[in-house]
């Protein structure tokens, strides 16, 4: 125990002149949210993004992927007593709303046990499936899907 | 000749009055046919119009609101007559207390929700309609969704709130009106609610 303790003040210091050097590393290339502009400057606002028109379903990547929103959803609530977006995916109603139907996996409790409805960790849909905006990638991105998977 | 003129000064008079009254019977009308008098209760208040503020019929891009009584009270005379003999209702509702906390209000929702939509199926969604015709929707202009279902759903003979419930408010329980569509219950859970 004892020349553990003893070696700590070393490798403290050391940890802290990492951090530090670390840290005037990193300065140069972080930048706050408001960039390089002066306090005193007013930065410049970005381009408001706007969500796409209702559309056709997107492609997708990978499989399991969960499936990207090809439509609208403003106003959309999903509550406790309610969930909007199963008045349309549901198994009872996707037929009459030209929608996909939910897959099976929806109705598993984390047990397995496949329930009667939606369960719990796929009630609130909007944690896995989101809509696109007009935003371009604000980094490259190379991905490219397996030939055999691909929805193209 | 005094009894003639006695005559007409009554039929004058009855009619001075009658206009008066007519007009203040119109005048009470357009009073109570407000946001503010809507709101003026808190069981509107700190519910219902909680949840509109800030959808669609409140806030939106071109800046045309749609308020309580533009979906709730007709604007042709005879049906807003009919309409405020029936809110008389509310007023009693008011005195009981019937909705004057949250809880009672949540627990007698689904019955009021029923209400509403029984009345918008019975007059095609009347209220709807004075803003929105299907005649002057440009189907080509509206999203995908929309385009389809208006076009099959006009050929049905359904009407708006057969597909926008909850335009304004949040829904109440919906596990009558549509099972599938709510959190599923465990099995383990079912006996301690
Ligand atoms: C008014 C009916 C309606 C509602 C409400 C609705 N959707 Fe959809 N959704 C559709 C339709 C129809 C499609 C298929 C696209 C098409 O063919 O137009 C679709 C497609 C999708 C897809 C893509 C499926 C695929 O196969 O790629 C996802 C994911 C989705 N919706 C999620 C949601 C979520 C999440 C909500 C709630 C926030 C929601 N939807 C609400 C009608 C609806
Ligand atoms: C925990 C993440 C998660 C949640 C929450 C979730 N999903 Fe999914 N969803 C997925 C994944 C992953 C897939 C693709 C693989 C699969 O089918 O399980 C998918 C697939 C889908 C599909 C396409 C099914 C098919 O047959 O191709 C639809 C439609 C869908 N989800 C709708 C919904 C709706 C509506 C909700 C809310 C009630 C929801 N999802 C909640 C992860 C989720
Ligand atoms: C005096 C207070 C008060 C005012 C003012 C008021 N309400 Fe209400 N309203 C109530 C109460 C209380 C109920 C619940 C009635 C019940 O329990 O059956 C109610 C119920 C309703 C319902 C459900 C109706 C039904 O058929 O069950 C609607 C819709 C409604 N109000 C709209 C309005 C609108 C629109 C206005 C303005 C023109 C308005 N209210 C003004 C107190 C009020
Ligand atoms: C006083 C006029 C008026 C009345 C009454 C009215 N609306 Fe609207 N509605 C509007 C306006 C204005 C908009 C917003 C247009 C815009 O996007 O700028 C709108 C938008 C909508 C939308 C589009 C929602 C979205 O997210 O894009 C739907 C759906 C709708 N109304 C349905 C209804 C239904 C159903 C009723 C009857 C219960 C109704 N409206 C009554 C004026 C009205
Ligand atoms: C058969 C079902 C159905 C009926 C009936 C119906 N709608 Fe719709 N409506 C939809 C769907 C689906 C959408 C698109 C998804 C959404 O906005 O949630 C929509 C969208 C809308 C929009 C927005 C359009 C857009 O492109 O942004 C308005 C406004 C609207 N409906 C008004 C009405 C009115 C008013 C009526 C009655 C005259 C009506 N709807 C009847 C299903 C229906
Ligand atoms: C765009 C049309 C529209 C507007 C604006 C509107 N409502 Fe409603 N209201 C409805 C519809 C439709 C229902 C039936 C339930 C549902 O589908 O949400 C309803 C239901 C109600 C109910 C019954 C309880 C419930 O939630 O179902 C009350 C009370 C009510 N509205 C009061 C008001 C008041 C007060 C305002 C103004 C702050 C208002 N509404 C504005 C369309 C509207």
């Amino acid at each position: 125990m004892k020349h553990l303790s003893a070696k700590k003040p070393v490798l403290l210091l050391l940890g802290v002149l990492g951090l530090a050097s670390a840290q005037s590393a990193l300065a140069i290339e972080i930048q706050s949210l408001r960039g390089e502009n002066d306090i005193k400057e007013t930065t410049e606002v970005p381009e408001v993004k706007r969500y796409n028109k209702d559309g056709q379903p997107l492609p997708r990547n990978y499989v399991l992927q969960p499936p990207l929103i090809p439509h609208k959803i403003d106003g959309y609530q999903i509550t406790i007593k309610h969930n909007k977006c199963l008045s349309c995916h549901s198994w009872k109603n996707y037929r009459r709303h030209h929608a996909t139907k939910i897959s099976q996996t929806h109705f598993q409790s984390r047990d397995g046990i496949v329930l009667a409805n939606v369960s719990a960790r796929r009630y609130f849909c909007l944690q896995c499936h989101v809509p696109q905006t007009n935003a371009l990638p604000l980094v490259e991105n190379t991905f490219e899907p397996v030939e055999s998977v691909s929805a193209q | 000749m005094a009894k003639r003129n006695i005559a007409i000064g009554t039929l004058l008079v009855g009619i001075v009055l009658g206009i008066i009254l007519w007009g203040g019977f119109n005048w009470a009308m357009e009073l109570t046919n407000t946001e503010q008098f809507c709101i003026s209760c808190h069981e509107m208040r700190d519910n219902v119009y909680q949840e509109y503020k800030g959808r669609i019929h409140d806030l939106n891009r071109t800046g045309v609101r749609a308020t309580c009584p533009d979906c709730h009270v007709p604007k042709e005379w005879i049906y807003k007559v009919k309409r405020k003999i029936q809110a008389s209702n509310e007023l009693f509702h008011k005195v009981m207390g019937s909705i004057d906390t949250r809880e009672k209000f949540e627990a007698k929702r689904l019955e009021l929700a029923r209400h509403v939509w029984k009345a918008m199926k019975e007059t095609d969604s009347r209220e709807c309609r004075n803003c929105h015709e299907y005649g002057s929707m440009d189907y080509m202009a509206q999203g995908r969704r929309a385009r389809r279902e208006h076009q099959e759903g006009l050929e049905a003979g359904k009407t708006c709130i057969d597909c926008h419930k909850g335009i304004a408010h949040q829904l109440p329980d919906m596990a009558e009106e549509d099972p599938s569509a709510v959190l599923a219950v465990h099995p383990e859970d079912k006996g301690t609610e």
